[in-house]
Parts: structure tokens; sequence; C-alpha cells
């Protein structure tokens, strides 16, 4: 498969069949994370990174910083190729490459997340790094909306924009959620693109469920010599009726009725 | 040494432009020769330490060996955590340079004091810790190990002009270095101490007690055979170090013995008490904890005569 067709296999539906699947298979939550994201990660395996194989030295970074979510990347590097069906069959086995959590040792996944508040700081090193290298590679970064309450995340924001990291792009997955409530009710972050505009970002809403919307946001930020934040408006649990900003599917599994409905209401999308 | 640091790691960047030098915002009239020398290699990230290890990450995984520099706790401790997950989880060559090693900044108080970072550090397998006695034992570690292939932690001193008789600037990674051989008993030194426990070997020769010092400088490796054999060939131990007895060099000895089953004594010379809010010179602190050669010597004697220490 040529990278261009492979670019196009990648899309939100198809992530989100994969990551229903492996996760009612493993019998593991962090679905709904995963749906959020699902459309980011389309847009960006679908077409806005540069990446010719999973190991060249020049291709894009990305760092999924919310690493909860490592279900929707691993779908896109299986729709891309670079992963098995027979690998992605190991998600959460013992002795597999693809736990909860995404490691750098998996070909495809640059950075081990995990903890949050992580990923910002390694992105913009990684930014760095490119720059001094003379490289014209970038560095995306995939935080969620309660990641922002880490103190580590802004150290990093305030980092990227003194050093002018323009080809440091940031998604916020805006879902409103967290582990055990609402962002509202929790640390309220809701004007998080005033935020990072105000630490001298490139800021800017889009809806996170849009794929042109997202591709067009990043082509047009481009030239703008600050670091790029996209606060990416999305709905927890996006495609699954049952699961939309319900706070139990933060970590809860499916059971095989409740597969079945998930699976049938994507496919009707 | 830190003079000794910023000297060695410019010829090393000078050669290999790979090497940066970062500091969250310390090392003032310590890193000019470097950051003068080479500016494109320099970057002060601002009082930001755990942001310091995830960009050093960041940049290692591009290709690049960044050095970090601030005072050990904010270098080893604030940081834990992002050192944990970064460098340490990914194996990338990322340098973080501790200084002011034991109570070097005594008046500083209890929150620069570096008496835990060693210790914090060391469960970590894949992360070599590197613990000069002097300026040339830096120079010559920093030569051995700057292009390690992994993280490392240097702990360093400030102190530009103290000599450890007989080590001559030796360093080799997973060993100790044997100063002076005696008969009687091994005191096993870590750090700048090490001068300390060559000063309480002269005090002991002289009350006619013979004693080895050896200087741990190196965990991760950890010189096991070496201090394996110290224990065989001696009956009685003595760990010196700036440092929580637990965790570090004297904990090293313990589990060391154990596990040779040598059944050796072992006197764990460091920090026992918890911070206190009374502050002092490093003299004073060395008093207060029993560190320097006339209370280290004193230790022995009471040992080796019977008295109950």
């Amino acid at each position: 498969m040529s990278t261009a067709d492979s670019r196009l296999a990648v899309t939100g539906r198809r992530v989100r069949e994969h990551v229903l699947r492996e996760s009612r298979r493993a019998n593991v939550g962090h679905i709904g994370s995963a749906l959020s994201i699902a459309d980011i990660v389309a847009a960006l395996y679908g077409g806005i990174l540069r990446i010719e194989a999973p190991d060249d030295p020049e291709r894009d970074r990305f760092v999924l910083s919310k690493g909860h979510a490592a279900l929707a990347l691993y779908a896109a590097l299986a729709l891309r190729g670079w992963l098995s069906e027979d690998q992605l069959a190991t998600y959460c086995g013992d002795d597999s490459l693809l736990g909860v959590h995404p490691e750098a040792d998996l070909p495809g996944v640059d950075f081990s997340t995990g903890s949050l508040g992580h990923g910002l700081a390694m992105a913009a090193g990684s930014a760095l790094a490119a720059r001094k290298s003379g490289s014209s590679r970038r560095v995306f970064v995939l935080v969620s909306d309660a990641e922002l309450n880490e103190g580590s995340t802004w150290e990093a924001a305030m980092f990227a924009a003194q050093h002018g990291l323009s080809n440091l792009y940031v998604f916020v997955d805006s879902n409103g959620q967290q582990a055990l409530g609402f962002t509202r009710d929790i640390i309220a972050i809701e004007n998080a693109a005033e935020r990072f505009g105000a630490f001298g970002w490139d800021a800017r809403e889009l809806d996170g469920h849009d794929v042109p919307a997202i591709r067009a946001a990043v082509e047009d930020a481009v030239g703008d010599p600050r670091p790029h934040v996209f606060v990416a408006r999305t709905v927890f649990g996006r495609g699954v009726s049952f699961m939309t900003s319900r706070i139990k599917w933060h970590y809860w599994p499916m059971s095989a009725d409740e597969f079945d409905q998930a699976m049938n209401e994507i496919a009707a999308t | 040494m830190r003079a000794t640091f910023a000297n060695t790691l410019t010829e090393i960047a000078r050669a290999d432009r790979r090497v940066l030098l970062l500091t969250a915002d310390l090392g003032y009239m310590a890193l000019e020769p470097f950051s003068d020398a080479l500016p494109d290699q320099f970057v002060n990230v601002g009082v930001a330490e755990q942001n310091m290890v995830g960009i050093a990450t960041g940049l290692a995984e591009g290709g690049f060996l960044p050095f970090l520099y601030s005072i050990a706790p904010f270098a080893a401790l604030r940081p834990y955590e992002f050192l944990r997950n970064g460098p340490i989880l990914h194996r990338l060559p990322v340098r973080i340079v501790g200084v002011g090693a034991g109570f070097e900044y005594g008046t500083a108080g209890p929150s620069h004091h570096g008496i835990d970072d060693a210790a914090a550090l060391r469960p970590h397998p894949g992360l070599l810790i590197v613990t000069p006695a002097e300026p040339g034992q830096l120079r010559s570690a920093l030569l051995a190990t700057w292009d390690h292939d992994g993280p490392v932690y240097y702990r360093i001193g400030k102190d530009e002009r103290i000599t450890v008789p007989g080590l001559n600037g030796r360093f080799r990674t997973g060993r100790a270095e044997i100063v002076r051989e005696g008969r009687d008993l091994a005191l096993v030194a870590m750090g700048a101490l090490a001068a300390e426990a060559c000063g309480a070997a002269d005090l002991l020769a002289a009350q006619g007690l013979s004693a080895t010092v050896a200087i741990v400088s190196t965990f991760n490796p950890s010189p096991v055979e070496d201090l394996a054999a110290l224990a065989r060939s001696h009956s009685l131990l003595v760990s010196v170090e700036a440092q929580y007895v637990n965790g570090a060099l004297g904990s090293l000895v313990a589990e060391t013995i154990a596990e040779a089953g040598a059944g050796t004594r072992l006197v764990r010379i460091g920090v026992r008490r918890p911070p206190q809010a009374r502050s002092g010179s490093q003299t004073f602190y060395h008093a207060l904890h029993g560190l320097g050669r006339d209370a280290i010597a004193a230790r022995v004697l009471a040992l080796m005569t019977g008295e109950r220490i």
C-alpha cells in the first residue's frame, strides 16, 4: 500500500471500530477518551503527519500526552499498515508492546507516555532538537484538557513560546471530562485558548470532530512564528450514544451487549 | 569541581556539537566558560527543573547529548518522575549534573543539601550514577562517560581544591579505587568525604591501626566485586558518605556483605537524623553528623577498643 493509500485508510470511523473491538477483546476501559480523539488522530495519521516510515529520522513526531487513549493511536498505526492486525490483537496481553499507555519501543510510538503533564515538555525538546539540527520535521502533541491541571504543561508552554518553537503543534482534546467528573467542577479551564494566547502561543479553537477543519487549521497556522495550539471541542465517547459525556466510560469496559450496540452505532455513522 | 566540570565539558562540546548544556537558571560564575565559548550549545531553560528534564528527553531523542545543571536536590529530586519516565524509561543519553554534594551549600539550609540524591536515584538500574571525590576524578569520569549509552547522574561538589591522597584522578566505571592498603579495617568513602576518610586513616595509623581506604564513585554498575573482596579481607568495613545512610553507599556495602555471605562487621557513617532548622557551614554539619576525620577516627577507635559506639 502506498503512503497516500494508507493515509486514506485512516478515518475516524475505522479508528473507533478498532478501539471498540480491542477494548472488548481485552476487557479494558479508557474507551470514552479514545473515542474523543478518534477524529484528531484520523486527521493526523490520515494526512497531516509527514511520516514515510516509523523509523525515518526525519519523520514528523507525534506525542500522545494523554497516553491513556493509546488505543486510538494503535488503531491509526494499524490502519497505516505499521502494525499488523495480529500485533493489534495483543493489546493488553502478556509480553505485548501494546499496553494501555504507549511505549516508545513499539515502532510508530515516538515517546512513552502515561504520566499526565509529561508530553508537552518532551515535545518541546523534540521541536528544539529539530530546529537545532536544521530539520524541517514538526512535532505534534495531543494533550487532554484535564492535563492542563499539571503545572509542568505550563512550564513547557512558556519555554516553547520563549524559543518561538513554530514547529510545535498542540491539540487540546477539550471534552470537558476527567477521571472523576467534569472539568468545570474540578479545575475549570474553559478558556484554554485564551490562556495559551496569553502565554504567547498562536491559539485557535476548532471542532475536534471535523477532520477537514483540523487539516485546514494546521495549514493555516504555517507561517506564524509562534508555537500553535488548537483547542479542539470534542465529545467524550463520541459515536456511541450510551457513552457520550458519561463519566463512567473513562474507566469502564463494555459488556458483550454494549459492544454490539456500540459497533452498530459506529457502523451507522 | 564546578570549574573542572565547566572546563572539561567545554572541551568535549567543542569537539562534539551534539553536546548541549542546559541550566535551570543556576551556575553564576561557574558555567561561563561553556556559555561564553559555545552559546549555541547552551540553553537557560529558566527556573523549571522538570521541564528541563522533559526538554532534554526530547533533545536526546533527536540525537543530542544534553547535560542538565542545577543544585543537587533541584536536579535530582524535583524532576524525579520526569527522570524516571523520561531518560530512564526511554534509555536516552540525558546527563543530570547535581552540584553541591552533601552539605556544601551549608548555610543555604536543608532545601539545598544534597544528602538524598544518590540514595533516591540508586534504585534505577538503568541510571549510571557518578560521584567523584575530587576534581581530577571528575575530569576522568567525564572523559570516560560523557557519551555513555544511557542516562547518567553526576553528583559533583563545588570545592576545586580538594584532593584525595593517592587517587590521582583515577576513575573506572563499576570499580572502587583503593588509595591506601591496610589490615585492620577498610574505610569505604563516597564523594569529597573521601578526603576525610584518608585523614581518618592517618589519625588511626598514629594509634597503631592500619586502614584500607577505598573510594566508590560509581553506582549502576556498582563495584560489587571490589567491595566483596574488601569484605572478605577485612574484619570491619566503615562506609563514609555525606548522605542518608539508607539508600546509597552504606546500603550498597551492607547489601554486598550480606549477598557475599561475608559476615563482616559494618559501621555506616552518614546522615541519620531528619533535617533541622539551625544552619551553619559545611564544617558545622559535618561535626553535627560525625562526618569529619576526627569523628570518623574516634568512632573506629571506640569500636576497635571495645567501647560502645
